[in-house]
């Protein structure tokens, strides 16, 4: 567990991570959830967190957004250790995320969707009222300027496909000046060409200088953009790399449970041998 | 939205496709306006004196009553709730401004507005119970329900021994109150009631509140994704709070027009009305699973309920068969959003 800063590379020596967890641990109840797990994020790079299914994932992207604390270990932003309120308090730091599956209210326009929680106003008093123009017009533009060109802002954003809300999403963090942009498997339901769609923007927030924490269990998307690697394995940090350190196939094998998949192919070579009654 | 000036003045020739007719289908309140229309054509069309100018002010009292309510139960659905104790609330808000003025001696506006306070609270209460314990709308508000409607009979007769409130009509401040809260003009043989004006003002105001303002996104953003909102920042518990208190708003509106109507409160008033609310505003195209609607809808749904009750009167029908046709309204009113939802949708 403590290995990890041994194997990043020469790369950041003197560089002030955007945000770093160190050995963070969360704890339900008596479960661990997480433990030991050590993350950093750089301005301009993309760091990817994999793992299977109850790994842990969700678990650290909810640390990193603000909506569960944890419990145990240090979590830094800008190098000040810092324990985060609420998903506002994350946002308020420059901390924005997008989920998978919860990105964006489906039945509510695209402009709408792209200020939720950030409306802009003009107006005073009880005229006070929603800058609609300038919400319209920005979120053309801003799409735009990510390279998405939609047809009408006022439709419902639950008619855009997956990777379209995705990308929405994305350029919505961007536009608020997030710092760093947390991932929650971006391509998960998504298609190969739509998944490449996607991993495009992720790439041109990483080029317009954002940290990006990408979570995928998809080895294959991870090293086509990251930077760095953090393997998740039941909770536990099951390894730590950076692009130099390591390739593809040794980090699918990794992802794809390695020694596990060893002890599974052992498994059942021995299922159909004629063993003891007990096991019918 | 039409003139968008510098770049976006350059339209985006598959804009085009965007034909009125769609745009028009995309309104939530569409189904509930032709069915508005269906409503009255039939009615004009089997009751002679449906179409007098008399006829009309009486259905318009009708529709203002039950849309002074309509309106803010109708954002309460789109933020995603119900609220099954509106309207035994109006009984009690009328109550409690009676029986304190009457028993405290007191000026009748000074019960009018420690009625307001008492309204707010139990608006707050369920509002809190709700974000709290994150228990469905419908068993807290259904609990508050059998608790006001206990509360109504109970109070009523330990303070006035009966199930009436005592007269206040000659008490000091009662001419002014009733003023604005029961007032009533005749214009050109037509008595047009005060409560109509109540009820263009807050459904005017709910409809600014929800397409203009930040809360109105807000309310949208609640009822159509709660976690979403809740990770973009959006104060998720504030808002469902504010919807209940202006719920009990409007409440205390209904309320005070109940009592300074006449100058007596029955204490078992208002069981079912809030079915009527919400019908109201399903028929106005507010969706049941919240995200969805319109205050504006609502006000034709509870035009639609003024000229079907009213409508049966003046065709001489049996008026028990006026539930039959609210259900059937309902229905073919859901109906029809739903089609018309889908269709919008799928021409994309």
């Amino acid at each position: 567990m403590t290995a990890p800063k041994a194997q990043d590379g020469p790369q950041d020596t003197g560089r002030q991570a955007l945000v770093e967890l160190d050995d963070v641990a969360k704890y339900y109840g008596n479960i661990k959830a997480l433990e030991g797990v050590s993350l950093e994020v750089h301005a301009g790079e993309i760091s990817c967190v994999l793992g299977d299914n109850g790994a842990g994932k969700s678990t650290l992207i909810k640390i990193i957004a603000g909506l569960h604390r944890h419990d145990a270990g240090r979590f830094l932003i800008d190098g000040e250790e810092t324990t985060l309120a609420n998903p506002r308090d994350a946002l308020d730091r420059g901390i924005a995320t997008v989920y998978q599956d919860l990105a964006v209210v489906p039945l509510m326009p695209v402009w709408r969707n792209f200020f939720l929680g950030s409306e802009p106003t003009t107006g005073a008093g009880p005229f006070k009222r929603l800058d609609v123009k300038l919400m319209r017009e920005t979120t053309r533009s801003a799409l735009l300027r990510m390279g998405i060109d939609l047809r009408d802002v006022d439709q419902p954003i639950g008619t855009l496909s997956g990777g379209e809300r995705q990308c929405v999403a994305i350029a919505r963090a961007v536009h608020f000046g997030a710092k760093v942009l947390v991932l929650d498997e971006p391509t998960a339901a998504l298609g190969v060409k739509q998944s490449g769609v996607v991993l495009k923007y992720i790439a041109a927030a990483r080029d317009a200088g954002l940290g990006v924490v990408l979570i995928t269990h998809n080895p294959h998307h991870a090293y086509l953009v990251g930077d760095r690697f953090v393997l998740l394995k039941r909770g536990v940090m099951a390894g730590s790399h950076t692009k130099e350190s390591v390739t593809l196939d040794e980090l699918t094998r990794q992802m794809a449970g390695g020694s596990e998949l060893e002890e599974l192919s052992h498994e059942l070579e021995r299922a159909p041998a004629p063993g003891s009654g007990d096991s019918v | 939205m039409t003139a968008g000036p510098g770049s976006s003045a350059v339209v985006d020739e598959r804009l085009l496709r965007t034909s009125p007719l769609r745009k028009l289908l995309g309104r939530p309140e569409l189904g509930s306006v032709v069915g508005a229309l269906a409503v009255f054509l039939f009615f004009a069309i089997v009751a002679d004196s449906f179409l007098r100018a008399t006829s009309f002010g009486t259905v318009l009292y009708a529709a203002s009553t039950i849309g002074i309510m309509a309106a803010p139960v109708a954002l309460l659905m789109i933020g995603g709730e119900f609220d099954l104790s509106a309207g035994v609330m109006v009984t009690s808000s009328a109550l409690v401004s009676s029986m304190f003025s009457y028993q405290m001696t007191a000026n009748v506006w000074v019960g009018v507005f420690v009625s307001l306070l008492v309204t707010l609270a139990f608006g707050a209460f369920n509002g809190f119970m709700l974000t709290r314990t994150k228990l469905p709308s419908f068993i807290i508000t259904l609990g508050t329900f059998l608790m006001l409607t206990g509360m109504n009979l109970g109070f009523t007769k330990l303070i006035s021994g009966s199930v009436s409130t005592k007269t206040i009509g000659n008490m000091e401040g009662f001419p002014s109150a009733r003023k604005l809260f029961a007032s009533y003009w005749t214009i050109g043989g037509v008595e047009l009631k005060v409560t109509l004006l109540w009820w263009a003002g807050l459904v005017a105001v709910a409809t600014w509140i929800l397409l203009r303002t930040r809360f109105g996104n807000w309310i949208f953003a609640v009822g159509g994704g709660a976690d979403a909102a809740r990770a973009v920042g959006v104060p998720v518990v504030r808002t469902k709070i504010g919807l209940y208190l202006g719920v009990a708003f409007s409440a205390w509106v209904s309320g005070q027009h109940l009592l300074f109507s006449y100058d007596v409160v029955q204490s078992g008033e208002g069981v079912g009305n809030e079915l009527i609310y919400i019908i109201a505003a399903v028929i106005g195209g507010c969706l049941i699973t919240g995200g969805y609607g319109s205050a504006i809808g609502s006000a034709v749904g509870a035009f639609i309920f003024g000229m079907t009750s009213k409508g049966i009167v003046y065709a001489e029908w049996n008026p028990d068969w006026f539930k039959f046709f609210l259900g059937a309204m309902l229905l073919l009113a859901t109906l029809l959003n739903a089609w018309v939802r889908k269709r919008a949708e799928a021409t994309k």
